[in-house]
């Protein structure tokens, strides 16, 4: 079976991106390497295609309804234009992915994880028995660009007929690009301020020959995950998965027990077991995922989600899980590296912090 | 991918490389290995004296993404380190991998060694037939 292509994809053949198969997408993993693409976007403003994220979009009498039930997060309480993080989780308060929904005038709109689109779209048809909401898939008709990094306000300076510079951080707004609507928000997933930019398939490569003319350093996927590594954002399939849940994960944040009942709340309440920290190691040597964390005396007490050498702090970062008694910061542990011991110490998290913008 | 593979040595279907140089055979990985890993971050390798396995992994390299073995193309004894791709525990002077990232070829050698007694390079690839491999997986 063969990879669906996004409409940036001849784009990144001409860019001589490596190409990989990502989440059934055939996906750029890098242009000019991991690392440079990672200081590009901490520095400047980096361009990455996320069109392979699921978008979907509610309407009808009940969308709201529906949200409600399946959203660990409130949705009643979002103004037009937010966009909001949060969990889908099943009656075990297990994860079935993380996503963020848009609030608008009209309706609802969801981006989805690419690796979990079928599961959720099949969650979403059956919570919504007795409903009256309409729900379309619109990930095939439309591209998803992400701007992210210090000059992405400058760079997007007239593009569209809004000024999204407005735009508050976690807010949208639908606008026009060269006459056709599409819609901007002020989101990411780097840690640095930025824009995410849906628009029709027909105007995604326009948009991206403009964006990399004004300055923006095309990025894959391989300096996504080591930028939100450092931002300490989870990623479903190694932080997040059905076996661990929102409160374990860190994101008590985003479950609202007060907003009502929603799927998975009861189970919630009374969760207990390993919690996910951070971990900065000794030495450059990198923790990756699946090597098993370890006592000071050798004892085995948790497991490597995500770990790399953190271009931009340069050091060795990762996260994990292990029993709450030894999540403090300044815990220290080890990391085994195919057998050989890593000293590394509890930290807070995130790992990196944009630095406040200066007046 | 150039085919630009040295044609003075030889190498593994792993991507090392290994050049005769006296009673001596000289060890490293090729700008292909290089191109893929992209921007090494640490290099561990063995010991002087060291007996090595020919086939069996005697190091480890680490990129931003990912950690891979470097094999040994022959069996031998580690006579000599590149030691400027390594920590100096005694001076605190930290591994310099950009020699591996700039000049695979020559100065991002790895290991010299003496390889055991009987040892040829005949079972290894030629720059041809390493060329060809690379081909074949696309590249």
């Amino acid at each position: 079976m063969s990879n669906r292509r996004t409409a940036l994809y001849d784009r990144h053949v001409a860019l001589k991106a490596r190409v990989v198969p990502f989440a059934g997408w055939d996906m750029p993993v890098q242009y000019a390497g991991i690392a440079a693409e990672h200081k590009a976007v901490r520095t400047a403003a980096g361009l990455f295609d996320v069109s392979h994220m699921a978008r979907l979009s509610f309407g009808g009498p009940d969308a709201l309804a529906l949200l409600e039930k399946v959203f660990t997060n409130s949705v009643a309480t979002m103004k037009d234009g937010q966009v909001r993080y949060g969990l889908v989780c099943n009656e075990a308060g297990g994860i079935l992915d993380d996503i963020l929904v848009y609030r608008w005038p009209y309706g609802f709109a969801a981006v989805v994880n690419a690796s979990n689109r079928a599961k959720i779209c099949a969650w979403l048809e059956a919570h919504r028995a007795g409903l009256s909401v309409e729900i379309q898939d619109q990930t095939d008709g439309t591209t998803m660009i992400a701007l992210q990094g210090p000059r992405s306000v400058e760079i997007v300076a007239g593009l569209f007929d809004a000024d999204v510079s407005a735009l508050k951080y976690y807010f949208a707004t639908p606008t026009r690009y060269q006459g056709k609507g599409c819609v901007v928000s002020r989101t990411g997933y780097t840690g640095e301020d930025g824009f995410e930019v849906m628009l029709p398939n027909a105007l995604g490569p326009t948009l991206w020959d403009e964006l990399l003319a004004r300055g923006a350093a095309p990025c894959g996927l391989g300096a996504r995950d080591t930028l939100r590594l450092e931002a300490a954002m989870p990623l479903y399939g190694h932080e997040l998965n059905e076996q661990t849940d929102p409160i374990r994960a860190g994101l008590g944040w985003a479950v609202k027990f007060d907003k009502g009942d929603f799927i998975g709340r009861d189970a919630l309440k009374q969760v207990s077991g390993p919690v996910r920290v951070g971990l900065e190691l000794e030495g450059t040597r990198a923790a990756r995922e699946g090597c098993p964390i370890l006592a000071p005396d050798a004892a085995p007490v948790g497991t490597v989600t995500s770990g790399s050498f953190a271009p931009w702090l340069g050091k060795s970062i990762a996260m994990g899980y292990v029993p709450r008694e030894l999540a403090a910061p300044g815990t220290r542990l080890l990391v085994d590296a195919r057998g050989t011991h890593l000293p590394a110490a509890v930290v807070p998290l995130p790992f990196y912090r944009r630095p406040k913008e200066t007046a | 991918m150039s085919a630009a593979n040295p044609t003075d040595r030889r190498y593994t279907t792993s991507h090392e490389w290994a050049k005769p140089d006296g009673d001596f055979v000289v060890v490293g990985i090729t700008a292909f290995a290089v191109e893929q890993l992209t921007e090494p971050t640490f290099l561990e390798l063995p010991a002087v004296g060291k007996e090595l396995t020919g086939g069996a992994a005697f190091g480890v390299i680490e990129s931003v993404k990912s950690t891979s073995d470097v094999n040994a193309p022959v069996a031998g004894v580690v006579v000599e380190r590149n030691e400027v791709l390594l920590d100096d525990k005694a001076t605190g002077r930290k591994a310099d991998l950009s020699p591996v990232n700039d000049d695979p070829f020559g100065r991002g050698w790895m290991l010299k060694l003496r390889p055991a007694a009987g040892g040829s390079l005949d079972h290894l690839l030629t720059a041809e037939q390493y060329d060809a491999q690379l081909a074949a997986e696309g590249h």
